[in-house]
């Protein structure tokens, strides 16, 4: 299937999705808010994306962006969700229940980042230790061992 | 009901394959819940990445997953090509592939055969390194490393094959098959081996696909799915190969499909280098690449069949000369997240059969 072919089923099966998504060199991505991101998985999840094969994220300043990546195995077609988070407050809906690989995947955003993954059924550090300070991918994560590349250019 | 008993491996143990910690919560010897403890070997690669320029993360990639250096080049090389629109000449993409399928073989010998001395199968375990010193070999002979290679770069690979090199691969391909017909009869007809891996941690290709399993895992549990085939990327459309499949998806099967693999990879360089034959020699990196490569604006993810699964890599980009961004989706994570599942009701012992036929590697684990 085409992102094309993509597109047309998923407006078809999901008219109020239609408008989210878009296709950014040659990837389906579908961007939406965090109030409805559990909804959408839910959608994307019964047109037939199978396999949840990562959930990660991104620091942008006053903003995090949460990324998921699915696959659908029959249609032979992938999509990127991406959900915008204020800074302040962090938090989305787990996916864990729809798939349970969700898990260690949300856990290490939360280790790493610190966004609370609500229903979560588990959600400690998991690559740090349970004691560690801070969640060391945001971009305000400071640390004498770092030491900053001089720029070059 | 005896009494619960609490039993901790590792993190330094030789089962656990690497830096795993288990915490295995046991009635009598029936293992009741076992849970992983990963981040031993977290170095923050994908932290360190964003201090890097893209060429220098390359010698981090071959630190991930370090039973496979090959892939993580690869899988992050093909991002970096994909966010910056870079163009392979087809011999490097011809050489990629067989490195990659020749790592695949290393590989999958390092999994079988620890797999086996899991079990007490030392003699296989032997068997098996000496297939594997003899891929090393050959990496040694290409790029002078026999662990991490830092040889696939972006824009094509860092040398090209030298003299006397094909002949010595040929000669490889044409003995390996044998010599895993050989490890075939030898451990899967094991009557031992039979009674401590069939029916052992069975993972069912429903739960296998809702876990995000991928290789070997998944497909021992007929899970038909293989990127090579079905989502084509490089050269494979080009290559008539099958994929094997388990039925049982026991730790028997999952051994054996890596066994199998191993077969198929040797086909796919086999025809790879009657293709690469055709090329001249030289072209192995694309023409006017920047010292300094500073993609634009944006973001990309583009993945490979790894010998564990879907390796994937996740760029995003600023403009600058470091990526803003990276992120490494590796199969070992998601397949060790496996484990609770498939040891639960099993003995201590069966524990590490089935930790050994997930393969993990922590490197990639844990990044």
């Amino acid at each position: 299937m085409s992102l094309v072919e993509l597109r047309e089923h998923l407006c078809a099966t999901f008219p109020d999705l239609c408008p989210l998504f878009s296709i950014e060199f040659g990837d389906g991505v579908l961007q939406v808010g965090p109030e409805r991101l559990h909804e959408a998985m839910e959608g994307l999840k019964t047109l037939g994306f199978d396999m949840l094969g990562m959930v990660t994220a991104v620091d942008f300043g006053e903003e995090f962006e949460l990324v998921y990546r699915l696959r659908a195995r029959e249609m032979g077609v992938a999509i990127i969700v991406r959900a915008r988070l204020p800074r302040h407050t962090p938090r989305a809906a787990s996916v864990t229940d729809l798939w349970p690989a969700a898990d260690w995947h949300e856990r290490e955003v939360y280790d790493l980042f610190g966004i609370v993954f609500e229903g979560h059924p588990d959600l400690r550090r998991i690559l740090l230790p349970d004691d560690w300070v801070g969640h060391p991918l945001r971009k305000d994560y400071e640390d004498p061992s770092i030491i900053r590349r001089p720029d070059y250019r | 009901m005896s009494e619960r008993l609490v039993v901790n491996i590792g993190p330094s143990h030789p089962s656990t394959h690497g830096v795993c910690r288990i915490v295995v919560e046991l009635d009598g010897e029936i293992v009741t819940h076992a849970e992983p403890i990963i981040g031993h070997l977290h170095r923050g690669i994908e932290k360190m990445a964003e201090n890097r320029t893209y060429l220098q993360i390359v010698p981090l990639t071959d630190r991930l997953d370090y039973v496979g250096s090959m892939y993580a080049n690869w899988a992050y090389c093909r991002a970096v090509e994909r966010l910056a629109g870079i163009r392979v000449p087809e011999r490097a993409e011809y050489i990629r592939v067989i490195v990659c399928e020749l790592q695949r073989i290393a590989s999958h010998m390092m999994g079988i055969g620890s797999a086996a001395a899991d079990t007490g199968a030392f003699t296989v375990f032997m068997y098996a390194f000496e297939q594997r010193e003899l891929v090393v070999d050959l990496f040694e002979a290409l790029c002078g490393s026999r662990l991490t290679y830092n040889y696939v770069r972006p824009g094509g690979v860092s040398a090209d094959l030298p003299d006397g090199w094909v002949d010595r691969c040929r000669t490889f391909i044409k003995g390996h098959p044998d010599a895993m017909r050989e490890i075939d009869r030898m451990l899967f007809g094991n009557v031992i081996f039979r009674a401590r891996t069939k029916g052992i941690g069975v993972l069912d290709a429903a739960d296998a696909v809702a876990w995000g399993a991928s290789g070997p895992v998944a497909r021992g549990s007929g899970v038909d799915y293989d990127l090579r085939r079905d989502d084509p990327y490089s050269m494979y459309p080009r290559f008539d190969f099958t994929v094997p499949l388990g039925e049982r998806g026991d730790s028997y099967d999952r051994a054996r499909v890596r066994l199998w693999e191993c077969v198929e990879s040797c086909r796919i360089v086999e025809q790879a280098l009657d293709q690469l034959a055709e090329y001249e020699p030289g072209v192995i990196m694309t023409e006017g690449l920047p010292r300094l490569l500073a993609p634009g604006r944006g973001d990309a993810y583009d993945h490979i069949e790894s010998a564990r699964g879907c390796l994937g890599v996740y760029l995003v980009s600023d403009g600058g000369v470091c990526p803003y961004r990276m992120k490494v989706r590796s199969p070992a994570f998601s397949n060790l997240a496996l484990l609770p599942l498939l040891a639960t009701g099993h003995t201590l012992s069966d524990l590490i059969v089935v930790l050994g036929s997930l393969d993990p590697v922590f490197g990639e684990v844990d990044r």
